[in-house]
């Protein structure tokens, strides 16, 4: 147990720090889901960090990666997010695609689609969910026809983040046929390819964050398959490990969050509920209590650990506790709480979006019920 | 940078954990009730014998000389089993307090004398009647009696295990034994109660869950119900992120700075937060029967109740995190800070 950084670490934090520095955007961009003018700024912004070499930081050098390990992954993500700099637009392709297609492409399929994402090149949604296959992803009934070295896709996908602006989605197809977990394949496609149509969905924020997706006998290689035949469910499985875990949600979010709002606390506390200063320092604790956890599975996986069940209570943890931060902003703001960005009186940081966002946490990337269900039967051996 | 637990540590936990399986089981906790006892004499021994009440305790006393962190996974061992005797207060707390002022004090000779300590923040002692001496305060020093040389009026606790006392004492009767760290004492008693708080927790949960899986209502065990199984993993989210607290809290609490001391209070506030509310759960997964005194889950239940309003209430400890995060730097880059020297 050792919980200062070395030399190294610290010499690394320094780098970090002056590199972005210099090269985030002085201007917020507007929002990646808001617009295409949006999506594409983020995207030059992928390229401009890939130019610094910060695409991925942990990704093998080979793939536009630069072999880092996960301390040196979450110092990077700290001074990211103490440099407020922009979101990631690629987060569905470097936070959980890549990471299963370093555990289970060939060296090929790395090649072929790691440097591109890495880059901001290619830019990814995620295509788990269907109209009958929400919780019960099992349920999906999108399905992959082999002719050949092809596939030919068909289905119906829809809550797929990022799908009205990205270049490529990666979804759960079966083979005709198959029930159930079995029989299903992780497969990539263009999301220009003939037969797809995206439907944009607006959220409860007025944004086209997610989409529909029609897949009309849409023929992609083989080549574009994760993984065996049939191995998708373990696979997606595996992803979900990863996101809900780890990557996802780096704690420095939210530590920054609570930091913005003990500077709302100061600003306010002579006219706030005196009651609040608890929430705000509750706020803190969990940001800070989020920290200390990812660092502890951080250690824990670089000494040859592996994910397990308890990636579940992560997503529950940080889902909860953005909602209580923001709330807690809210509360603070009063009269003030409603008011949107473009009100004269609004506040510097958006805290009603904020909240608005926080809201969709329990929900996405497998609902708080059923990373219940997995903490009661995977980690406490509770009956199905 | 290194979260993890070496082999050594684990072992010791593991040494701890077997011991407290064997020796403190719900047929212990029952005979001890009945008996009105707080102190199991063979079970004490063999604590004493593993070397458990000289872990903290420097070489020069003669002690094992760990650290903190390596006491505080007994404690949470400890707490597992809602151990009775006060190894706590007295290994962790009031051994150390006095090998600081007293190394060569006769009662650190014998590693089996249990020490009491009354704290400025506890109106109460606990086991001052058992205690071989008990350490008391006057302003900022500490003086050093035997239980016959003060007056004890007991002030019964629900928590059957906890013998309490309210001490009248008078110094020309005490040893003095000079200006004391307080401090120190309290952040070690309050890291140590957390770690006991997530044994409390631990052993809530895996009582409930034992019993989910055994008992059938509507034709199937209650456990396959979902209403069930979320309060149980609701409390285990509660444990799992009070577990790196506890481990943070007991690896700096030796910086003895704002953060140091803000991690420890974050520490106590959590664990038994987790503790309570993985007894309440565990009562009402086990129904009717969790509220009888014949389920052994209230005694988890108590000693959570306990801990949590001693050695620092929670307003006493949020405020300690509140100094932190309104006197320090904030962010990302502040987690394992330590306190800037012009704050």
């Amino acid at each position: 147990m050792d919980l200062t950084y070395t030399p190294e670490q610290q010499a690394f934090r320094a780098e970090v720090r002056a590199w972005l520095e210099a090269h985030v955007p002085a201007e917020p961009l507007e929002h990646f889901d808001a617009t295409r003018e949006g999506f594409e700024a983020h995207r030059e912004w992928e390229k401009t960090l890939k130019s610094g070499d910060w695409g991925m930081v942990t990704w093998p050098k080979e793939y536009g990666g630069r072999g880092l390990d996960l301390i040196q992954w979450l110092i990077f993500e700290e001074e990211y997010y103490r440099a407020g700099a922009p979101g990631r637009v690629n987060q569905n392709g470097i936070f959980l695609l890549g990471p299963t297609l370093i555990e289970f492409g060939t060296h090929e399929q790395k090649q072929r689609f790691l440097p591109k994402m890495a880059s901001g090149e290619e830019i990814w949604a995620q295509a788990w969910s269907e109209p009958q296959a929400g919780s019960d992803l099992a349920g999906v009934r999108a399905t992959a026809t082999r002719e050949g070295d092809d596939y030919i896709l068909n289905g119906h996908k829809i809550w797929s983040s990022r799908a009205v602006f990205a270049d490529w989605a990666f979804g759960l197809f079966r083979e005709p046929g198959s029930e159930r977990h079995k029989g299903m394949s992780l497969i990539f496609f263009p999301l220009d390819a003939p037969g797809v149509t995206v439907n944009a969905i607006k959220k409860i924020n007025g944004h086209v964050g997610f989409a529909e997706i029609f897949l009309e006998n849409v023929r992609v290689p083989a080549f574009n398959r994760l993984g065996d035949e049939g191995q998708g469910w373990h696979i997606c499985m595996a992803t979900a490990g990863f996101e809900r875990g780890l990557m996802l949600r780096s704690p420095a979010r939210y530590q920054v969050a609570a930091k913005k709002l003990v500077e709302l606390w100061a600003a306010n506390k002579e006219t706030a509920d005196p009651a609040l200063e608890a929430d705000v320092v509750r706020a803190h604790m969990n940001a800070d209590a989020y920290a200390l956890n990812i660092y502890q599975t951080a250690s824990r996986l670089m000494a040859g650990a592996k994910i397990g069940p308890e990636a579940s209570t992560n997503k529950i943890f940080w889902s909860e506790l953005d909602i209580h931060l923001t709330q807690t902003a809210l509360s603070i703001l009063g009269p003030q709480a409603e008011l949107t960005h473009d009100a004269p009186d609004a506040a510097a940081v958006d805290w009603i979006d904020d909240y608005i966002f926080a809201l969709a946490g329990p929900i996405y990337a497998g609902s708080n019920e059923i990373q219940r269900n997995i903490i009661a039967e995977r980690m406490l051996g509770l009956p199905r | 940078m290194d979260f993890t637990l070496n082999e050594e540590q684990l072992m010791f936990a593991e040494t701890a954990r077997s011991l407290f399986a064997d020796s403190s089981t719900p047929d212990h906790w029952r005979k001890m009730m009945e008996a009105g006892e707080a102190i199991d004499p063979a079970r004490w021994a063999s604590i004493v014998e593993t070397g458990l009440t000289l872990v903290l305790l420097p070489e020069s006393a003669g002690g094992i000389g760990l650290g903190e962190t390596d006491f505080a996974l007994i404690a949470q061992e400890a707490g597992y089993v809602v151990l009775p005797e006060p190894l706590v207060e007295s290994a962790g707390v009031a051994a150390p307090m006095l090998a600081a002022l007293a190394p060569d004090s006769d009662v650190l000779a014998d590693p089996s004398a249990t020490i009491a300590i009354q704290h400025p923040l506890n109106p109460y002692v606990a086991n001052a009647d058992s205690a071989a001496a008990i350490i008391l305060h006057d302003g900022g020093d500490a003086y050093l009696a035997t239980p016959d040389q003060v007056t004890l009026t007991a002030q019964p606790s629900i928590d059957p295990f906890r013998r309490l006392f309210a001490v009248e004492w008078d110094k020309t009767k005490a040893t003095p034994l000079g200006k004391a760290d307080w401090d120190l004492a309290l952040d070690r008693a309050a890291l140590f109660n957390a770690a006991f708080g997530l044994g409390l927790a631990q052993r809530s949960v895996d009582l409930a869950v034992e019993y989910a899986k055994e008992r059938q209502q509507f034709g199937k065990p209650i456990g396959s119900y979902q209403a069930v199984k979320h309060h149980l993993a609701s409390a285990q989210v509660a444990i799992e992120f009070a577990k790196p607290v506890v481990a943070a809290a007991a690896a700096e609490i030796g910086a003895r700075d704002v953060q140091a001391r803000a991690r420890v209070s974050h520490a106590k506030l959590v664990a038994l937060e987790a503790a309570d509310k993985a007894a309440r759960a565990s009562i009402q997964v086990h129904g009717a029967m969790g509220y009888s005194w014949e389920v052994d889950v209230h005694l988890f239940l108590k000693r959570a109740v306990a801990l949590t309003q001693t050695w620092g209430t929670p307003a006493y400890h949020r405020a300690r995190i509140a100094t932190r995060i309104f006197t320090q730097p904030m962010g990302p880059d502040q987690t394992f800070a330590r306190e800037s020297e012009n704050a």
